[in-house]
């Protein structure tokens, strides 16, 4: 199909960019031509929210870049010259890493409401795909950034991370020099780090983000009841029955999410900015210590669950490639959700009673395993992350059966309030 | 979709409203970003006023001090070279110091608060060479009716022993003399205006 | 407002869930229990003493390179004739950080460990830990310096402050109690009355905590003005989005 030069035909200054630029088109395309259905509820704040919180990595994450300077012996006391001798330096700082802490929030509920609604089904796997994708990348992008200030958690936490690679059989132990750049986390890991945090993963992550909404807008948007708007037209205009432009009416309600989301925000970095030390931790504020281990190596708490796992799993032969493969498999399984879900329907809102209690029961194992992997371990810890890694794995992996074998509710044709 | 009428002036009322109020919230974010950019408390701490102590330098002498990076010559004057001042003034480009390169309370012929001491910052103002300090004379290598001053190797400039510039040089300029006050008899400090003592920016 | 979704309820569940185990994340769970202390670093009159006692007894051996002493003059309200009398000692550059005169190879033969530097002690490891820390003090004769301290058991630091506070030993802990604080007897008073030396400890603790980050109470005058203004965004944006939703049925 030819590509059609201003399809809109405007004229003016508009014009003159319309016949060089699909500006027009992009606008009426993904904002004020894009339908979406009318139905969408609290848990669809959060795509829009992730956007707005990328936006403020960025932001503060360039000013950041501006003063702190990667290296062993200058990094930490750049920290600090940031958060004194730079003006606004320490708000700037306080958004980043509270931005990061809430990323993960947002994401979390994000990732839920496609679990919850069936987002992740025909024709729309490939958003899932992409999402998934981009939670990987993220994942990447907070490990790197948290070593950043070169305090002892960042440097010990490296240590452990780093090492997990040193289980891989074989190969292990020169793979992790050759990740570290030394025999021990050292100025070049820090360095290397520092790069692909600032460029080599924004990249990814905001080409994945694109890549993300375009497959979306490509099919549409789902809804909480997973009913197909597109199915019911308006026989003239051939605009859904239930879809209304994105733009005003979805930029007007995202922005109600956005003030209210920034209110906590700002709680947040002004009232208790270290996050009762769950975004800046006790450790980070001493410099990183190659010869004192601190009492706990703990991860950020958004890395609760699969630190959780990884602990609770029992070494083979003394090595822990097994929690690896577990913590690593908790989060493969995610990619392929699309083909375990195997329901008639797609909404958990006309699913049967097993699909219905294993969410809930899946979405509280999430926060109890989270919270287990920012605890000291401990037998009886064990014994409960080790029940919780058999639910995580139990919803996903028994799902193709109980999908299909469960009874379902009818869905309705139209979209419910 | 839309109705008409009351609604349409609500609506429009209610988005210019949250428009303002919103961009005013979204400058008063941008600020602290581009404030983040002036010099740091460092930079400041690094370019703070410097104390000199200018007791132990001779007739005749000049030491450097250095403040914001650059060299700060303190020159103390014999009689002889003041008195060559007066006499130089006629083949000087700029004798009366109209250009801004003093500040006001060196607007004359010594550009210094105490005649015999000079403050100066030793760079050409011609492309940022380091002008040599030539007091002896006569100096025919130098020019034919030379009373002492500098003569800056890189091009050929030369100044008298306030730092003006002669007519005809590569210089365009009398050489800098950076805000200074005394604290004492003995001891200078750079940075810092006589009147204003919290230091000039 | 529409009925929240059992979806909703759910979240709030988990986060409430999680959220409530948190005052349990951020306690260290290693160590003796500290005694209980509460910042009050807008008590500037504690903080300045602090600061100066700071510079009377501590910063010969412990720098806090991240404070400049402009910013501590400007932050307590010290006027700079009395900085530089009473707490400038090393330097006379108000631009200048807080820097100790001991050499750090010295010290390290002479203590088996160099002073580290106290910024941000109070946010490593917690301002009722430094309280209860410069409290704990007491003799013990296996140790080459006399004097140990539960807080930091084989501790290098000298009892800096027993001229103060006076000399103590180490009770033991009584049945039942073993999960409260380590108590101690004086032995020797010192120049100071218990009251006064805990007085003392608290303002040097509210410098300390002050140190640690000069700019809080900036920060949260200026937190209550922006939840303000997105209040009123919050009450905006609300009325925008209703009067647009009138369209949809």
């Amino acid at each position: 199909m030819a590509i059609v030069r201003n399809p809109y035909k405007t004229t003016g200054f508009l014009g003159w960019i319309d016949d060089r630029f699909p500006l027009t088109k992009m606008w009426k395309d993904h904002l004020s031509e894009y339908y979406a259905p009318k139905n969408f509820n609290f848990w669809y704040y959060f795509g829009s929210l992730a956007l707005l919180v990328l936006v403020n990595q960025l932001l503060t994450g360039i000013f950041l870049t501006m003063n702190y300077k990667p290296g062993a012996d200058t990094a930490f006391d750049s920290v600090q010259y940031i958060m004194r001798d730079v003006p606004w330096g320490s708000l700037i700082r306080y958004m980043h890493a509270t931005g990061a802490s809430a990323f993960f929030i947002v994401v979390y509920a994000h990732m839920f409401r496609g679990v919850l609604y069936g987002s992740h089904r025909k024709p729309r796997e490939l958003i899932w795909i992409f999402g998934s994708l981009i939670y990987l990348v993220l994942m990447a992008e907070a490990f790197c950034g948290y070593v950043l200030p070169w305090g002892q958690m960042s440097y010990w936490g490296a240590q452990v991370i780093i090492s997990l690679f040193g289980t891989i059989p074989y190969i292990g132990k020169g793979l992790v020099e050759w990740i570290q750049g030394d025999y021990v986390p050292a100025d070049a890991t820090l360095n290397r780090l520092f790069s692909l945090h600032v460029i080599a993963l924004p990249f990814v992550l905001v080409g994945l983000v694109f890549a993300h909404i375009l497959a979306l807008h490509e099919v549409g948007s789902n809804n909480p009841d997973g009913v197909d708007i597109k199915a019911k037209k308006d026989p003239a205009t051939h605009i859904p029955l239930d879809g209304i432009a994105f733009h005003p009416y979805y930029t007007v309600k995202d922005l109600v999410g956005i003030s209210v989301f920034l209110i906590i925000f700002s709680a947040v970095i002004f009232f208790a900015p270290e996050g009762g030390g769950m975004v800046l931790e006790q450790p980070n504020f001493q410099a990183a210590n190659p010869q004192v281990t601190p009492p706990e190596i703990t991860p950020a708490w958004y890395f609760g669950v699969f630190y959780a796992m990884l602990r609770a799993t029992p070494s083979l032969f003394h090595s822990a490639l097994p929690g690896v493969i577990v913590m690593g498999g908790a989060v493969v399984i995610l990619f392929f959700l699309p083909w375990l879900d195997r329901s008639p329907v797609k909404s958990w809102r006309y699913k049967g009673p097993v699909f219905r209690s294993l969410i809930i029961l899946f979405a509280i194992d999430f926060c109890v395993l989270n919270y287990l992997g920012m605890q000291p371990v401990s037998p009886i810890h064990t014994v409960i992350a080790r029940i919780g890694a058999v639910i995580y794995f139990g919803f996903f992996l028994l799902m193709p059966f109980y999908s299909q074998w469960e009874k379902t509710k009818p869905v309705p044709e139209r979209v419910t309030e | 979709m839309s109705n008409e009428g009351v609604d349409d002036g609500r609506r429009r009322f209610l988005t210019a409203a949250t428009s303002v109020v919103g961009a005013a919230g979204a400058a008063a974010v941008v600020w602290p970003f581009l404030a983040s950019l002036k010099p740091s408390a460092k930079a400041q701490a690094a370019g703070a006023p410097v104390q000199a102590d200018i007791s132990k330098i001779e007739e005749g002498q000049q030491v450097t001090f250095v403040w914001r990076g650059s060299n700060i010559w303190v020159l103390h004057r014999s009689k002889d070279m003041l008195a060559s001042l007066p006499k130089v003034a006629p083949q000087l480009s700029d004798p009366n110091c109209e250009q801004d390169q003093q500040p006001a309370y060196c607007k004359s012929e010594t550009r210094s608060i105490k005649p015999e001491y000079l403050v100066m910052n030793g760079k050409c103002t011609h492309l940022g060479c380091s002008p040599s300090f030539k007091p002896d004379h006569p100096a025919p290598e130098i020019d034919a009716n030379w009373l002492g001053g500098y003569f800056c190797p890189c091009h050929g400039s030369k100044y008298d022993l306030s730092g003006r510039v002669f007519q005809g040089m590569p210089a365009p300029l009398n050489m800098v003399v950076p805000p200074h006050r005394y604290v004492s008899d003995t001891v200078v400090m750079i940075g810092e205006d006589p009147t204003d003592a919290k230091g000039a920016a | 407002m529409k009925r929240l979704t059992f979806s909703a309820i759910l979240a709030a569940a988990c986060l409430s869930l999680t959220a409530g185990l948190m005052p349990s994340l951020s306690r260290a769970d290693e160590g003796p229990a500290t005694l209980q202390f509460r910042e009050d670093v807008g008590n500037l009159p504690s903080a300045q003493r602090g600061a100066r006692d700071f510079m009377a007894y501590c910063s010969g051996c412990h720098a806090m390179k991240y404070l400049r002493y402009n910013r501590l003059a400007k932050d307590l309200d010290i006027p700079d004739d009395l900085l530089k009398s009473k707490l400038m000692l090393g330097t006379d550059k108000l631009g200048d950080p807080i820097s100790s005169s001991m050499p750090v190879k010295q010290a390290e033969a002479w203590f088996g460990r160099a002073p580290p530097d106290l910024t941000l002690e109070t946010k490593a490891r917690g301002s009722a830990w430094v309280y209860s820390y410069l409290q704990s003090f007491y003799l013990d004769d296996k140790r080459p310096l006399g004097v140990n301290n539960p807080y930091l058991p084989g501790v290098s630091m000298p009892a800096v402050l027993g001229e103060l506070q006076g000399w103590q030993k180490l009770e033991p802990p009584i049945k039942g109690e073993e999960e409260d604080a380590p108590k101690f007897e004086l032995v020797q008073a010192g120049t100071m009355s218990p009251q006064e030396y805990k007085e003392f400890v608290a303002d040097l603790t509210n410098f300390m905590a002050y140190a640690s980050e000069p700019g809080k109470s900036d920060r949260i005058a200026l937190g209550f003005r922006v939840i303000l203004y997105l209040l009123v965004l919050l009450v905006l944006t609300y009325f925008l989005k209703k009067e647009f939703w009138r369209d949809i049925h």
